[in-house]
């Protein structure tokens, strides 16, 4: 039988059923899924409301920062600072609040200061060649500094005037009692899903990662791309910031302190590849929920806190693992 | 008339002289193979054609009119296509996705526009066909073989309405089987009236499919004719220096 045009550009790899099984984020739902199951039965304390709450709740704000960090692995890049950068926006938010401004002057604030510590990163790795680790290990240490600096190393707990309404946008729950930052964590992975999939700017990212020689060679305007993604980054810390500021109603300069290595676990627990040009929005949330639970469960099931490293660094190399035997059976 | 010509082309770096008064002209649906030993100029030619050099002296000509170019971008405005050595593909994009890098198609009103991955997996599709390539729109490059990916390498080209395609060494790093093809390539994009320059260090490959071969040597052009009036003997007598001109 002749094999028409329509056919032959109609010709996919997969089904749509091998590629779900072939993929490392498929394996991790999985995970998570048995994990809960297993949870619910054995204590009885994990399938209540009140838990539930608080496991959504803590997975989005390491989810948030790990959407903004999944554009920069897919770029090949990788940010150090993120959790440094949320702890100064949510500081810059706090004192910016706490001097008496109105929260729409608090957020503008902290927004900038993502993107600017985002665009400083960005062009000192896109224009001046910087490697983005060294880069983004500076930034780690300058953010919090300025951080420090900036609440003189105290702990802001009054907002000012729009103190409530703070609170409420971070701790309350407007639809549904669904979290507040539940739901702004599904709209900022929706948003991060459509980018990565249909468009260019999209597209281009992933080109970057996978050969960013050919990326310039054929016209990409890969600088300005990879600076864009360090904004990104930057903002997704940033929005987590403000959001857990409202959330935790205090900030400390130890906020979000060690969170990069969290946030990079996540992505890479959901299928990015450090290496780049791979990655995905509902990954970066699989992989979070996936920790979350790990470290909930070891609590709820009464193994000592001190285990939760063996664990979650388990989960990490569990999921590269299967990555690497899917890979063995397709080169044999 | 010819698409491309050269009239007295020279390029210096510093004391350096790369090319040497070069003057050539190119015809559509031709295939030219431009041989040379290292370091003979060949790289700088094509270069300077590419819009990566500007020439330090002479003219070119596209369709009778001068052409000056400052960038590789008006170079493919004006026609000329430049498949790279490495092919500059992304592994871990589909082979429509690469034929588009840079070029995506998209669809939607004003600043709200999403890919068209329809019309480019159709697109892709019909240049494969009119390449008799395999090629499927959809597989992923990674999974390629050399021929193949030489095949998505060339698909870009024929997207816009290339006049020249400059090929740098299409058959260096493949099997005997996929130079066939890449071969095969070659004459589809002659039968569309496209002029190819084939840059290659292979002999046989030239032979077999250009109709005239240019050899330079030390920055000057030495040779300038048709396969048939030529032979591999007296082209590797002009690339070594052993025929001085002819």
């Amino acid at each position: 039988m002749a094999v028409t045009l329509d056919q032959t550009i109609a010709q996919k790899q997969h089904t749509l059923l091998t590629r779900v099984f072939a993929s490392q984020t498929f394996w991790v739902v999985i995970a998570v899924i048995l994990a809960c199951l297993f949870l619910s039965v054995a204590t009885d304390s994990f399938a209540t409301t009140k838990n539930l709450y608080n496991i959504t709740r803590n997975i989005t704000f390491v989810a948030i920062v790990a959407l903004g960090m999944t554009f920069v692995i897919i770029t090949g890049g990788i940010d150090l600072s993120v959790g440094s950068v949320l702890c100064l926006c949510s500081m810059v938010l706090a004192v910016t609040m706490h001097a008496g401004y109105g929260i729409e002057i608090g957020i503008a604030a902290a927004i900038a200061t993502a993107l600017i510590i985002g665009a400083f990163n960005g062009i000192l790795i896109a224009y001046l060649g910087f490697p983005p680790f060294v880069v983004t290990l500076g930034m780690l240490s300058i953010a919090r500094s300025l951080a420090m600096v900036a609440s003189n190393n105290t702990v802001v707990f009054q907002f000012g005037p729009d103190h409530d309404k703070l609170l409420a946008l971070g701790g309350g729950a407007f639809v549904f009692g669904i979290a507040n930052p539940v739901l702004y964590m599904i709209v900022l992975a929706m948003i991060t899903g459509f980018v990565l999939r249909w468009t260019k700017f999209g597209r281009h990212i992933f080109a970057i990662g996978g050969n960013e020689h050919a990326a310039t060679l054929t016209g990409v305007p890969v600088r300005q791309i990879k600076v864009a993604v360090y904004m990104i980054s930057a903002l997704a810390a940033g929005l987590a910031g403000i959001i857990q500021t409202g959330w935790l109603g205090a900030v400390t300069t130890n906020l979000g302190n060690g969170m990069e290595l969290q946030v990079i676990a996540a992505t890479v627990i959901g299928g990015a590849n450090l290496a780049g040009g791979m990655g995905t929005a509902f990954g970066a949330v699989v992989g979070a929920a996936l920790i979350e639970v790990i470290r909930n469960s070891l609590g709820l099931l009464g193994i000592n806190a001190f285990w939760q490293g063996v664990f979650i660094g388990g989960a990490i190399l569990m999921a590269v693992l299967f990555d690497r035997l899917r890979n063995f059976r397709r080169n044999e | 008339m010819s698409v491309l010509a050269l009239a007295n082309i020279s390029k210096h770096f510093g004391a350096i002289q790369a090319v040497n008064d070069v003057s050539l002209s190119i015809e559509a649906g031709q295939v030219v193979g431009l041989m040379g030993d290292n370091g003979a100029g060949k790289s700088t030619l094509v270069k300077m054609i590419a819009g990566n050099f500007r020439p330090s002296h002479g003219t070119m000509q596209m369709d009778g009119k001068e052409l000056i170019l400052h960038k590789p971008v008006e170079a493919r405005q004006h026609g000329i296509e430049i498949v790279h050595q490495d092919l500059a593909l992304c592994n871990n994009l589909t082979a429509a996705a690469n034929v588009y890098l840079g070029r995506e198609l998209r669809r939607g009103v004003g600043p709200f526009r999403i890919l068209d991955y329809a019309a480019m997996y159709k697109r892709a599709g019909q240049i494969f066909a009119v390449l008799k390539s395999e090629t499927r729109p959809r597989d992923l490059v990674k999974q390629m073989s050399g021929g193949q990916r030489q095949a998505v390498a060339i698909a870009r080209t024929m997207l816009s309405q290339a006049k020249i395609v400059l090929m740098d060494e299409p058959t260096a790093a493949i099997s005997v089987r996929q130079v066939a093809e890449v071969l095969n390539l070659i004459r589809h994009l002659r039968d569309q009236g496209i002029a190819v320059v084939l840059i290659s260090h292979r002999m046989p490959d030239v032979f077999d499919v250009a109709d005239r071969v240019i050899v330079m040597r030390r920055g000057r052009k030495v040779a300038d004719k048709t396969i048939a009036s030529s032979s591999p003997e007296e082209v590797t007598g002009l690339i070594t220096g052993a025929i001085e001109q002819v």
